[in-house]
């Protein structure tokens, strides 16, 4: 299907510039997984911490980037009209794409703030809140001007103003560092397992209504209950993390009863993709979009669902909290719900950009069953080591650096399967940019 | 049920947990004082904060469980090796960085610096973070 207005084409470039991040953040992720094995690799050039800062946070870029391409490709359908301002969007890019390269590039000459996941200097969070507020601007003032405001389009719309409003607590730095523990997970935990799961919940009812066919009110409604879902069980479900971080006992209470049923939104997820696969009144020709779309929605309910769900537990998370469980889980759960929903909207809406039936569909499904499987291997890898780490550092009491040594066989297999998840991921890249070259201008 | 009661119960939800949040947040300040005794938040502990915010070291370590699990938690870093422990690695840290295997890399710490991340673990290694870590191994 061809797009049906001009300015969807700006989403485009955004697109572009995710993937290109998306590879850099691999080759750090490479470097920080070789460093596991080899520890003197690179250092002290690019020592861990810097490369892991890298990793992280080409990821975030990169995945609002995608998250800015789908909403600025999906508004003008959603609400029937043109975007607000091309103009705003394309200065909204470049100044987007000048910060993030900036903050990475800044953080190899140890250019940094400190705080984990927020080590981006003052300067340059600055220009995100700027970055953001015209992108929140623009959709708002298309929306207005539009001929209808669906429930796909305000969900989404809240979700970006929710990101926005959370990220103020990134300058928030008390003297106390609890108190700053405390206020850090307003942005980290209410961004991934919050808003960022409205802005997943409102692609994916775009691409179902757009790749089945079927009614937009069954859509919209297994919207409201994936919101309602991620809010009730999400919002006070934050107390998971304030287990054993100086907070109060009683957030072993709430925040156990309450995230226990975070896993309830990934399931519906799965439940809303086959409802509507089953009411499908269109056999839409572009199956590898829909083999990212349906994948998504397993793979986020694998990984953010189900592994979030097995050490969400005060009993069990006091033995595994800040080990190899966590890194293992936030493996699966990031690449499960937002890198997939992202590539399932590349896969789908840069062939209509560019005029194409598809992808090459080979291609992908090679790249997706690479990339998606060499991910659960890695997870799994990350989950060994984490066992072996809690019985032998929590439970034996072994000390940590000593720990390390008997899990090396375990990173060992997380580098295996990282490289063969670049393999994948090269697959993918080759074709989303070879494939360009056929690009005709409609 | 129709689209807009599903709707309205996602507000009246959400409403409901985010009212729930925020007394529960109220009630975390008000057990601060006792859990965190910030009137032993000294000069020293501050700028310790500052010296751990300026090198990053989130990025390797842990604290109270959360950052990198690439080097061993520093919440009950006293515990573990005592005050005069700490001092000598931060010392040895700002000649030549410190370890074997996954060194840390040499930061530039000054007196007051070393001073400082002194202070800023003692502070944290009296937190009462719910008997957590399991052992002093961290």
């Amino acid at each position: 299907m061809k797009y049906q207005y001009e300015s969807q084409q700006v989403a485009y470039p955004f697109f572009v510039a995710a993937m290109l991040l998306f590879a850099g953040q691999i080759v750090f992720g490479l470097i920080i997984g070789a460093q596991y094995m080899w520890p003197d690799f690179l250092f002290p050039a690019i020592p861990f911490h810097i490369a892991r800062m890298i990793h992280i946070n080409l990821l975030v870029v990169w995945l609002i980037f995608g998250f800015m391409g789908s909403t600025y490709y999906l508004i003008p359908e959603e609400v029937e009209g043109e975007l607000y301002s091309v103009k705003l969007a394309i200065t909204q890019f470049w100044l987007f794409l000048a910060g993030g390269v900036t903050a990475v590039v800044g953080y190899l000459f140890r250019w940094h703030d400190g705080r984990e996941f927020l080590e981006q200097p003052f300067i340059i969070k600055v220009a995100i809140v700027i970055v953001v507020l015209m992108f929140i601007y623009n959709i708002s003032m298309t929306m207005l001007k539009g001929k209808k405001r669906t429930s796909t389009s305000i969900v989404l719309l809240i979700g970006f103003i929710g990101m926005a409003l959370l990220y103020l607590f990134a300058f928030f730095k008390p003297d106390n560092m609890i108190v700053d523990k405390y206020y850090w997970w307003l942005v980290v935990h209410l961004w991934v397992e919050g808003v960022w799961e409205l802005i997943m919940a409102a692609i994916l009812s775009f691409l179902l209504i757009k790749l089945t066919g079927a009614e937009r009110e069954v859509a919209e409604k297994w919207l409201y209950i994936i919101v309602g879902l991620t809010f009730i069980t999400g919002i006070i479900g934050t107390g998971h993390h304030y287990y054993w971080i100086g907070a109060p006992e009683f957030w072993q209470t709430w925040g156990a009863w309450f995230s226990v049923f975070e896993v309830l939104p990934f399931a519906a997820m799965i439940a809303f993709s086959f409802d509507m696969l089953s009411k499908k009144t269109r056999s839409h020709q572009n199956k590898a979009a829909i083999l990212w779309t349906v994948g998504t929605t397993i793979m986020s309910f694998v990984g953010a669902g189900v592994w979030g769900f097995l050490h969400t537990m005060p009993q069990i998370n006091y033995y595994t909290h800040g080990t190899q469980i966590t890194a293992s889980h936030g493996h699966m759960a990031f690449f499960g719900a937002y890198v997939m929903i992202v590539i399932a909207m590349i896969s789908y809406a840069v062939p209509n950009l560019r005029n194409q039936e598809s992808l090459n569909q080979k291609a992908e499904v090679i790249a997706f069953w690479t990339m998606v499987i060499s991910m659960l291997f890695m997870g799994l890898s990350l989950t060994g080591a984490g066992i072996v780490q809690v019985y032998l550092q929590r439970i034996l009491g072994m000390p940590f650096m000593e720990a390390q040594e008997h899990i090396a066989l375990f990173y060992g297999l997380r580098f295996f399967f990282g490289i063969t998840f670049t393999l994948g991921l090269g697959i993918y890249l080759y074709d989303f940019f070879s494939s360009a070259k056929s690009r005709t201008k409609g | 049920m129709t689209k807009s009661s599903v709707r309205n119960i996602c507000i009246g939800g959400s409403g409901l947990t985010l009212v729930i949040f925020l007394v529960l947040t109220y009630l975390t300040h008000a057990s601060f004082p006792e859990r965190t005794h910030p009137e032993n938040i000294s000069e020293e502990v501050v700028w310790g904060k500052k010296v751990w915010e300026k090198h990053v070291c989130i990025d390797c370590h842990t604290l109270l469980g959360e950052g990198a699990y690439y080097a061993p938690e520093l919440g009950n870093v006293i515990t573990r090796l005592g005050e005069e422990g700490v001092r000598e690695i931060l010392e040895i840290t700002a000649e030549h960085g410190w370890g074997g295997t996954r060194r840390m890399p040499q930061f530039d710490l000054s007196e007051k610096d070393i001073d400082g991340l002194v202070e800023f673990f003692k502070w944290m290694n009296n937190v009462n973070a719910s008997n957590w870590p399991p052992n002093k191994e961290g």
